[in-house]
């Protein structure tokens, strides 16, 4: 497994200065308009080696265009762009060599057969014609092995996603770039595409994935940047953004005569309790002082039947991120959980 | 410049046209009645009705080629035959340029938009190929079938012609020097020319649909000019001269416009982005 990011350390990409050898993508407010329209505005995305970022947001936030600059298949207006230190725009051939790309549409030629795909692909990145290893190792790698001879306007979308991603390790790239790859696959493949996505970070690359699967960044995410409107809101690690956002611990709380339960207003370190519907909601500093609530409980008499401490999923930060970005309810210090109608 | 990645993209560009079905049996079909069909039943009814009043009478109506042209007829064959001898050598010569032009302008046309309207653009520009790499393989993918069918056409034409005509003109005259030179010298600038306006369209247009119709007309004039180009060529007082000098200035606005149309393309292009220059 990768290392997380540690934002107490310098191994937080903020804190990385321009050109640090660590970071293999570096935007910095970088800006993009399609005729009048803005697609990017004051966009930063830092990426460092080895790590997985997701860029998180819904259609049309920017992601996709974020990574069209990323490769130089896209000019920005304004900004700092470097890929491995280079500028993409101008060494473009070399950037791009180095990068894996997998688009929210597969990009297969359905005339061809899978092994004819991955050719081109193969010759198109200086493997030369008889990359036969290359190929039977990508292939073999992502489970499309036997449909190779097969024409790909004849696969499902999940072997499309396999041959997909097996083109886009077939060069051995530093840097992967999956635009929503598990669009369009049923969960069990999305699930194998994940694990295979972990896997080459474990490798050592570096990936870039976009996605508006919150599920799908969940555990998977070195680092989330959230987009929307073709900007970033905010960037971190899962767990310190939930610190962040969720100062407070949730543990939900039962017992055979719930009234009992009111009491721990007064114990150390327990910031509200409320009754919501047939549980009580208890909101603590830390999460290492629920065995001391239990404990103090148990010695009063309180029979509990149920102690159920509550994470913070990453969609419940996500829309306490966008909820605080829109000015709502940024001043209790404690995110909102929206399921419990808070 | 990449000329290994260039010749990728087109032998892919190929692969994919010989795959589909589609697109090579109406260009078979195309090439077949143009080069076989229609000579063939033209020379073989008039070499088989023999001296008729019809025959005689355009016969006759050849006086009004030119004199070059009059002189290259066999003179002491019969009606019929000199007819044939016409027909094969001066009318119908424009077809060597309808049929490459129409299957080449048909492929180049869907190339780039469509490209993008199967969403491998993407593929492509992301990928470490040059634009130019990109441009200049799929425009020898686009001139290669119409001019590849152009040749085999012509092989087969020129036998049959030989077969039919040929025992009464005198023994094997046809390909003449002047259909040499429309062939090798003046044909593939045309080509040249019509690739690099279709590609332009095709790189900037949404849909196939846009690009094949724009594509009709554009090259419906050039192949009224080269028409007309080709059969003046043919019957022209000093036709040699006359191809070459035609055929050296096709070759330089051919040229011209490849170097102008590979900066039509873009990376922005080739993903769909609007407005992006």
């Amino acid at each position: 497994m990768t290392q997380p990011i540690d934002a107490a350390t310098n191994d937080d990409p903020m804190m990385m200065a321009t050109g640090d050898p660590r970071l293999v993508v570096e935007l910095r407010n970088v800006g993009k308009h399609f005729g009048p329209v803005p697609a990017l505005s004051n966009l930063t995305i830092l990426a460092p080696r080895s790590r997985i970022t997701v860029l998180l947001g819904p259609n049309g936030a920017g992601k996709t265009t974020a990574i069209r600059i990323i490769t130089g298949a896209l000019v920005p207006d304004e900004g700092h762009v470097r890929t491995f230190g280079l500028d993409p725009n101008v060494d473009g051939e070399q950037v791009r060599s180095r990068c894996g790309v997998v688009s929210a549409k597969p990009a297969l030629y359905d005339r061809l057969s899978g092994w004819d795909n991955l050719q081109y692909a193969a010759e198109l990145y200086g493997l030369g014609r008889n990359a036969i290893e290359p190929i039977r190792a990508a292939a073999g790698r992502f489970g499309i092995i036997e449909a190779l001879d097969q024409q790909v306007g004849g696969y499902s979308t999940g072997m499309k996603t396999r041959l997909a991603l097996s083109r886009s390790v077939l060069h051995d790239p530093e840097l992967l770039l999956f635009d929503e790859p598990t669009s369009g696959l049923d969960p069990e493949s999305s699930h194998a595409v994940l694990d295979l996505i972990r896997e080459m970070a474990d490798e050592g690359r570096t990936v870039i994935m976009c996605t508006h699967l919150l599920i799908e960044a969940e555990g998977l995410a070195d680092q989330i940047i959230v987009l929307e409107s073709g900007t970033d809101l905010i960037h971190g690690t899962q767990l310190a953004l939930t610190e962040r956002y969720f100062p407070g611990f949730l543990v939900r709380l039962d017992a055979e005569d719930p009234t009992q339960l009111d009491q721990l207003i007064a114990a150390p370190g327990v910031i509200s309790v409320s009754r919501v519907g047939d549980v009580t909601e208890v909101f603590v500093d830390e999460l290492n002082r629920v065995p001391d609530l239990v404990t103090q409980l148990a010695a009063a008499g309180v029979r509990l039947t149920r102690v159920d401490p509550y994470h913070p999923s990453l969609e419940d930060l996500y829309f306490a991120i966008r909820r605080e970005r829109r000015g709502v309810d940024s001043t209790t210090g404690i995110g909102t959980f929206p399921e419990l109608g808070r | 410049m990449n000329y290994r990645r260039m010749m990728t993209v087109m032998r892919t560009d190929l692969k994919q046209l010989q795959q589909s079905k589609d697109f090579w049996i109406p260009m078979a079909l195309l090439g077949g009645l143009f080069f076989l069909v229609i000579p063939g039943v033209l020379l073989s009814v008039i070499n088989s009705i023999g001296n008729i009043g019809t025959i005689q009478q355009v016969s006759q109506a050849l006086q009004l080629l030119p004199q070059t042209a009059q002189d290259a007829v066999p003179q002491a064959a019969s009606d019929g035959t000199k007819v044939s001898f016409v027909l094969a050598v001066y009318l119908l010569a424009p077809i060597a340029v309808i049929v490459p032009l129409t299957i080449s302008t048909a492929v180049g046309s869907s190339s780039i938009v469509g490209e993008r309207e199967r969403g491998t653009g993407e593929f492509l520009a992301h990928s470490p190929a040059g634009v130019r790499e990109i441009y200049l393989g799929k425009l020898i993918a686009s001139l290669i079938p119409g001019y590849l069918t152009t040749i085999v056409g012509f092989g087969l034409y020129s036998l049959m012609v030989n077969l039919i005509v040929g025992p009464a003109a005198g023994g094997w005259f046809f390909p003449t020097a002047s259909w040499w030179l429309l062939i090798l010298w003046v044909l593939p600038p045309f080509l040249l020319i019509a690739l690099s306006l279709v590609l332009r369209l095709s790189a900037r247009v949404k849909s196939t649909a846009a690009a094949q119709q724009a594509a009709g007309l554009i090259t419906f004039p050039l192949i009224l000019i080269a028409y007309g180009q080709s059969t003046g060529a043919l019957f022209g007082a000093a036709a040699v001269t006359l191809s070459f000098a035609m055929g050296a200035v096709a070759w330089g606005i051919g040229f011209a416009l490849l170097f102008s149309g590979m900066r039509s393309l873009t990376r922005a292009r080739l993903l769909g982005v609007a407005n992006e220059a």
